[in-house]
C-alpha cells in the first residue's frame, strides 16, 4: 500500500503511523450524545473510510486518508490542517 | 584542569571503504533547524540577506558544501554550516541541533545501489538529482538524504542511532560489493 503525502509524494506505507477515524470535532456545547459519539462510537466499514495518518518517517504531517478497505485503493489524501474543509 | 576533547558521532566506526563505495563522517559545522512563524517567506527573505541562500522548497536544498540549507520537514529547514544569523529569530524559532544529528557522506559507484536496500524511495539519479533531498527512513530510521552530487549522499539520523546506521550502511555496502 503506498500512500500520497501531499508534501513528499507517494511514499510507502512503512513511513506513515495510523491513528484513527478522521472525525469532525462537534461543538463544546453540542451535548452528551454528540460527544459519546465523537469519542467512541465508530463504524467499521466494508468499504470507503477515512482516517488519520502521521507521516512520522517523513515530514512528520498529519494527513486526512481517504481509502477503501475493500479494494485498498487510497482514494484521496489532504494535510489535517485543512481538516475544517476536508471533512466539513 | 580537564581537557575535554569533542567527539564526533561515529568516532571509531569510520571511515569504511567497501568495493568501489565509501562511507566517512562528515562535520557539518552548526546545524539549526529553522521553523518559520506563520509566513515562510519572512525567513525565506532573512535567509537570502544575511546567508546568501534561498530557502528550499520542500524535497530541496540549497546553498554549498560548508553552507546549506536543507528542508527538513513539514515548515521546517535545516540550517547546516553557518551559525544562524540572529535576525533570523524575528521570523523563525531557531534551535541548535548541532549535537543531535549523525551524519555521513556515501559516496562511489554503488552508493545509489547500496541506499535502495535500505531506503523505500527511488534515489535513482533519474528522479532524485543533485540538490534533491528527502525525509524517509534507513531501515528503521527516520533519516535526512540528500544528494550532493552524481555519485554522493549526505545521510542525517539521530546522534543516538549512529552506530546501527553505520551497521546497516556496512552490511548494504557489503552486499553490493559481494554482487560486483
Amino acid at each position: 500500500m503506498r500512500i500520497n503525502c501531499p508534501i513528499c509524494g507517494s511514499r510507502e506505507r512503512r513511513e506513515f503511523y495510523y491513528q484513527g477515524a478522521a472525525l469532525a470535532r462537534p461543538a463544546p456545547d453540542a451535548g452528551e450524545a454528540a460527544w459519546d459519539d465523537y469519542m467512541h462510537l465508530r463504524d467499521n466499514p466494508a468499504g470507503e473510510t477515512r482516517d488519520m495518518w502521521c507521516h512520522e518517517g517523513g515530514c512528520g504531517a498529519w494527513i486526512v486518508v481517504t481509502r477503501n478497505t475493500v479494494t485498498h485503493d487510497v482514494v484521496s489524501t489532504a494535510l489535517a490542517t485543512d481538516a475544517r474543509t476536508v471533512l466539513a | 584542569m580537564v581537557e575535554l576533547e569533542q567527539k564526533l558521532p561515529c568516532a571509531g566506526l569510520l571511515p569504511l571503504s567497501i568495493g568501489k563505495v565509501t562511507l566517512e563522517e562528515v562535520d557539518l559545522g552548526q546545524l539549526c533547524s529553522l521553523s518559520p512563524f506563520g509566513d515562510a517567506s519572512l525567513l525565506g527573505a532573512a535567509l537570502e540577506q544575511h546567508h546568501g541562500m534561498a530557502l528550499p522548497q520542500p524535497g530541496r536544498m540549497t546553498g554549498k558544501a560548508g553552507a546549506r540549507c536543507i528542508w527538513f520537514g513539514r515548515e521546517t529547514w535545516l540550517l547546516a554550516g553557518p551559525v544562524a544569523y540572529a535576525d533570523l529569530a524575528q521570523s523563525a524559532a531557531v534551535v541548535d541541533q548541532s549535537d543531535g544529528w549523525a551524519s555521513v557522506a556515501l559516496r562511489g559507484p554503488g552508493a545509489v545501489d547500496v541506499l535502495a536496500r535500505l531506503v523505500p524511495v527511488d534515489l535513482r539519479e533519474s528522479t532524485f538529482k543533485r540538490g534533491h533531498s528527502a525525509r524517509t527512513m534507513v531501515q528503521h530510521m527516520t533519516a535526512s538524504i540528500t544528494r550532493t552530487g552524481a555519485q554522493s549522499f549526505l545521510i542525517l539520523v539521530f546522534r543516538s542511532m549512529a552506530g546501527t546506521l553505520v551497521h546497516d550502511l556496512k552490511c548494504a555496502m557489503e552486499a553490493v560489493a559481494s554482487r560486483r
